[in-house]
């Protein structure tokens, strides 16, 4: 019995290549981490992260739970594969040990164990051990077979676009279609010789050996197994393949608290090697299921990314709806990845690649956007009213009156002590900025607002608008709560201090992106909706809520296209034809008003309009005492 | 009820009035279908026409006159929905299930006004003192202009081409008569209330038509009425209760905030409804603007798409009353020439 | 020949011929919008920022349709990219677009240097 071949050579090569270079690029990366991500990696490394990490890699990485519950027959693929592969591999190993020549073998020895004992697998126990192999090699096949009609047939495997590949990729693919099919004929041709095998390589072997010289053809097909193995291995780090050992990375690190940041670092970097290029986000974007436009997608800015192209186009081309990251199935951080790019220097790279692709220039990171020193002057000194509530309409509530109007009629039914703090307008809350990259201008308006809202002592901040609300919320310090007029609206309600009569219409709820996915403000409306009307839910709601098409986060989409994704999203909420859409955002009711038949209202003015005539009003509660700490003390 | 008449005409407004009288003169048997209760269209409800500012009531009167003849039957309630049939023979229904038969057609079922509502920064159907032209038009038919408190305005804002130019709302088209109608409501509010200040927001004055520019001048010489070049971008309430609008004085180069009393929206045209239905509910065809499109723009302008369906008036596009009128008239010579074709030729 | 008196003082007059209007252009070429302004001052009539300082998107737009870029280059930083301007143009310009672009390559020009 021989011990060793040459054409095992490529796939060695390859193995201990792939190798090599995981283990360097991992220290690479890690050296690369900030002091702080590097001790959350160490304690997460030898904590409970590491349990998690290694049940999420089961679960994802190999089971591939995510894609298999939204879409099962794309999921049985990936599983199939991943999983089908790993416990070949598993199982060879352990057959090579247990039946092998001798104990603790090379890998080859496993791969290409047939070769090496072509007339195992006859009798007893050994049988069912071929008989489970061959399982493990039909399992896998079944799901190459469905990544083939997938390819060439695209909707088939419930997914409607497949990512377009580069030429690297298709070699890979190529190489990885081949490993497979060519380990399947090289083994049946081996037990065709030697009248081994079982139900599929013993019954495909007996039968090609009826014919062809199987002993003589094996051989070839031995060289083809080896060497697509090779190299599939070879040109992993330059193809998407990468995210395959990227992604127990990113699991880990994630895992240890590492979150993306705003700035580009090894995090962004491993998620951006991690997408699998597996297209749930193409189906997930409107911009491609309403307009057609199919290069901008995550998938694609990631590969781009990866292949050093400029990106500022794709980058900026995107509603930032997040629909794509609730689908993600590697749980990329989509959105903030996104913004990374924006807020670089436009034209520049983030990272340039070197020597041919497999490792990065980290010394040609682009700069970042330069200091155009202080460019509004904002004038301080401006007149501040001391209130309990301070209310922020926001820029866009001001070309929707009805909303600002409707807040005011609740405010004084409401009886608190409110400042309307931006009636005669204000400065923007600097969102818009951030959403563009241009972070520096984005806190002088932040320090400009957060000094008025602090001299009005304010305990509460209302606002009309959802994007207001995320970055009143996220990127000010402030001491008074941020509330969106939905919470308070439901807060109002649940002191007591406003009652609504119930008029009992249908209406259908909008969730704004801002206020849904971003915010994740998903009950409040629905609980003060209940209060007044009767709401009728679609299945595109709550994370699955669409994007009006007037969002601010894509500077290039031309109005026309933004129209259609309006017109296909009123479309949509009006399927069961409901009286009115209510929505909780000024933008989102602008958008869909210049589109829809069917009235379009805030939920402050559909609550307004029911205000009821008699409040029987609870004493007030002291101004000081905000909601917190009132909950906390009945708990008390 | 269905014995076969020579002409329908559909919409008993300006256009459709005059095409059935026209008609009538020359001896052919008419239908005049309108839907509302009362014929005369729009021009019932305006007080004063441009440029000489003559009582609307008179050319109401006229076309009243002109269709009192044997030879139309005025069917008033009745909206029509949808014409079949060909060459010479056509069948109307209306929404009440008459059926009515002719010879020819004559569509003329003009216009809507914007609605104002649809601009929501306006602020008309929130601020009680945002009105529209028509609105104003109806004060002065009642003989006062007043606030909704009653009061009376000391400043009115004029804001052009609200529904016309504006990408916004679909309609890319001007609406042609807003810029000479928000002239001549500035200089009746003078004529109405004594010492009060006017100004129109406009983006650019068309005063495009017989004697326009000559009255644009009277507003500035006689009246005062000012002229600011920038289009409103929002109105909104102070805590006075008086209405404050934003715009950009364009030829200042800055931007512009004034208080005001009362706001008047200059609506513009758009396809009128009753037009979108008989358009959903038979073969004729509309252009980008939604308006009916005719056969050909210079020497068609009459004809439909269907043989025997001709366009008079406002449903084409947007028309005063004198381009209305002509228009109308024309439909009649075309009318006659088909009718007398089809006649020889069933001979 | 004839200056009609221009060279006696610096020259006030837009000198068309001399300008550089490539930054119109390639704003236009990739923003096609961009040539649809009428002037009509609603996108500054509503801005935010220019309740706050001397910033007219109207002005902006003009000094660069006749290639007075430096004019144009001081003043654009100040836009807050709020984007309500997107909502009330007539015209449909894609006006933030149409900043950010601008503002790229007047960035890379320093607003006088030809492209």
């Amino acid at each position: 019995m021989k011990d060793f071949d040459i054409f095992v050579l490529p796939f060695n090569t390859g193995l201990y290549f792939i190798l090599i270079y995981c283990v360097v690029r991992c220290v690479i990366w890690f050296r690369q981490l900030s002091r702080a991500d590097k001790l959350r990696l160490q304690r997460g490394f030898f904590g409970r992260a590491f349990g998690q990490s290694l049940k999420e890699i089961f679960m994802e990485s190999l089971i591939h739970r995510r894609i298999l519950k939204s879409k099962p027959v794309l999921g049985y693929m990936h599983m199939s594969l991943a999983f089908g592969w790993f416990l070949l591999i598993l199982f060879g190993t352990i057959e090579a040990d247990i039946f092998g020549a001798k104990h603790l073998n090379p890998p080859y020895r496993a791969i290409f164990f047939r070769f090496f004992n072509p007339d195992h697998g006859t009798t007893g126990l050994t049988r069912i051990w071929s008989f489970w192999m061959d399982l493990l090699l039909a399992f896998i096949l079944s799901g190459l077979l469905l990544a083939v009609i997938k390819r060439f047939i695209p909707g088939v495997v419930g997914m409607k676009k497949t990512t377009r590949h580069k030429p690297a990729d298709r070699i890979a693919l190529t190489a990885l279609w081949l490993i497979f099919p060519s380990r399947l004929l090289a083994e049946s041709f081996t037990c065709g010789a030697h009248g081994s095998g079982s139900f599929l390589t013993g019954t495909t072997g007996a039968w090609l050996a009826s014919f062809l010289p199987a002993e003589t053809l094996a051989y070839p097909f031995w060289w083809l197994y080896s060497l697509s193995l090779g190299v599939f291995f070879i040109l992993l780090p330059v193809t998407r393949y990468m995210h395959i050992p990227t992604e127990l990375f990113l699991i880990f690190m994630r895992n240890s608290g590492i979150s993306t940041g705003d700035k580009t670092g090894t995090f962004s970097e491993v998620q951006i090697h991690s997408c699998s290029s597996c297209g749930m986000c193409i189906d997930a974007c409107q911009m491609n299921f309403v307009t057609g436009i199919r290069y901008m997608q995550p998938v694609y800015l990631h590969r781009s990314i990866r292949n050093d192209e400029d990106i500022t186009e794709i980058a900026h081309d995107c509603l930032m709806c997040g629909r794509c990251e609730e689908v993600c199935p590697v749980g990329i951080e989509i959105s903030a990845v996104r913004m990374i790019q924006r807020r670089n220097k436009t034209g520049e790279p983030l990272v340039k690649n070197n020597w041919m692709g497999y490792f990065r220039n980290r010394n040609n990171v682009g700069s970042e956007k330069s200091d155009t020193g202080q460019v509004y002057n904002l004038r301080n000194g401006r007149e501040v009213k001391q209130a309990d509530v301070i209310y922020f309409a926001g820029c866009m509530t001001h070309l929707t009156p009805g909303i600002k109007e409707a807040m005011m009629k609740i405010f004084r039914a409401s009886g608190e002590k409110v400042w309307f703090m931006d009636e005669e307008g204000g400065a923007c809350c600097g969102r818009p900025l951030m959403l563009a990259g241009n972070d520096r201008e984005a806190r002088e308006l932040i320090n400009y607002n957060s000094e008025i809202i602090r001299k009005s002592g304010a305990k509460t901040l209302v606002t009309s608008c959802p994007i207001c609300y995320n970055v009143f919320r996220d990127s000010y310090y402030l001491e008074a709560e941020v509330m969106h007029h939905t919470e308070y609206l439901k807060h109002l309600i649940d002191d007591g201090n406003l009652r609504f009569n119930y008029s009992g219409r249908k209406v259908v709820y909008h969730d704004p992106c801002e206020l849904g996915r971003i915010a994740g403000i998903y009950d409040a409306p629905r609980e003060v909706l209940s209060w007044v009307a009767d709401l009728h839910e679609i299945p595109e709601r709550e994370e699955k809520g669409l994007c009006c098409g007037g969002s601010l986060g894509n500077l290039i989409l031309n109005p026309s296209k933004k129209a259609a994704i309006a017109s296909d999203a009123v479309k949509r909420l009006t399927r069961n034809n409901p009286e009115m859409i209510v929505t909780s955002c000024p933008l989102c009711k602008k958008t869909f008003s210049q589109v829809s038949h069917v009235k379009v209202s805030d939920i402050a003015e559909v609550t307004a309009d029911e205000i009821a005539a008699v409040q029987v009003r609870k004493p007030r509660r002291p101004a000081s005492v905000s909601l917190k700490v009132m909950v906390k003390q009945l708990l008390e | 009820m269905n014995s076969m008449v020579d002409v329908l005409v559909i919409g008993g407004g300006v256009a459709g009035m005059e095409a059935a009288g026209q008609l009538a003169r020359s001896g052919y048997s008419v239908i005049l279908a309108e839907k509302e209760p009362l014929t005369g269209g729009h021009l019932k409800n305006w007080y004063h026409l441009f440029p000489d500012r003559r009582d609307g009531n008179e050319v109401g009167e006229y076309l009243d006159n002109l269709v009192k003849n044997k030879n139309i039957e005025i069917r008033n309630n009745t909206c029509i929905t949808g014409i079949t049939g060909r060459k010479g023979k056509f069948t109307a229904t209306a929404s009440d299930g008459q059926v009515v038969e002719a010879e020819a057609v004559i569509v003329a079922t003009g216009f809507d006004l914007f609605d104002s509502r649809r601009k929501e920064e306006y602020g008309y159907g929130i601020y009680p003192n945002v009105i529209t032209s028509a609105d104003l038009e109806k004060m002065f038919r009642n003989g006062s202009v007043k606030l909704a408190d009653g009061g009376v305005p000391a400043r009115i804002g004029f804001i052009h081409c609200v529904g016309s130019r504006d990408e916004k709302v679909g309609n890319l088209y001007c609406s042609k008569l807003c810029c000479i109608t928000a002239v001549k409501q500035a200089m009746e509010v003078h004529e109405k209330i004594s010492g009060v200040k006017t100004f129109c927001f406009y983006m650019d004055m068309r005063m495009g038509g017989a004697y326009y520019e000559e009255i644009y001048r009277e507003a500035q010489e006689k009246y005062g009425v000012s002229f600011i070049r920038g289009k409103v971008s929002e109105v909104s309430q102070g805590y006075n209760g008086r209405l404050v609008i934003k715009a950009e004085d364009t030829l200042a180069g800055r931007p512009l905030r004034m208080e005001l009393d009362m706001v008047v929206l200059m609506a513009g045209m758009e396809m009128s409804d009753a037009g979108e239905i008989l358009a959903g509910k038979s073969s004729l065809r509309r252009g980008e603007n939604r308006f009916f499109s005719t056969a050909d723009n210079h020497t068609a302008s009459n004809r439909s798409n269907m043989k025997g369906v001709f366009y008079a008036g406002t449903c084409t596009a947007p028309m005063n009353i004198t381009e209305s009128i002509s228009h109308a008239r024309a439909a009649v010579t075309e009318v006659v020439s088909y009718l007398r074709e089809k006649k020889q030729r069933d001979e | 020949m004839n200056k009609f008196g221009f060279t006696l003082s610096v020259p006030r007059v837009i000198d068309y011929d001399k300008n550089d209007r490539s930054v119109a252009d390639l704003i236009a070429a990739k923003e096609p919008t961009f040539r649809l302004c009428i002037e009509c001052g609603t996108c500054a009539a509503t801005c935010t920022a220019g309740n706050f300082t001397d910033f007219s998107l109207r002005e902006i737009n003009v000094l660069l349709r006749r290639g007075e870029n430096e004019a144009a280059a001081e003043k654009i930083n100040r836009c807050m990219l709020c984007g309500k301007c997107i909502l009330v143009c007539p015209r449909g310009v894609n006006t933030r677009n149409v900043l950010f672009i601008a503002r790229e390559t007047l960035s890379k020009t320093n607003g006088h240097e030809r492209l």
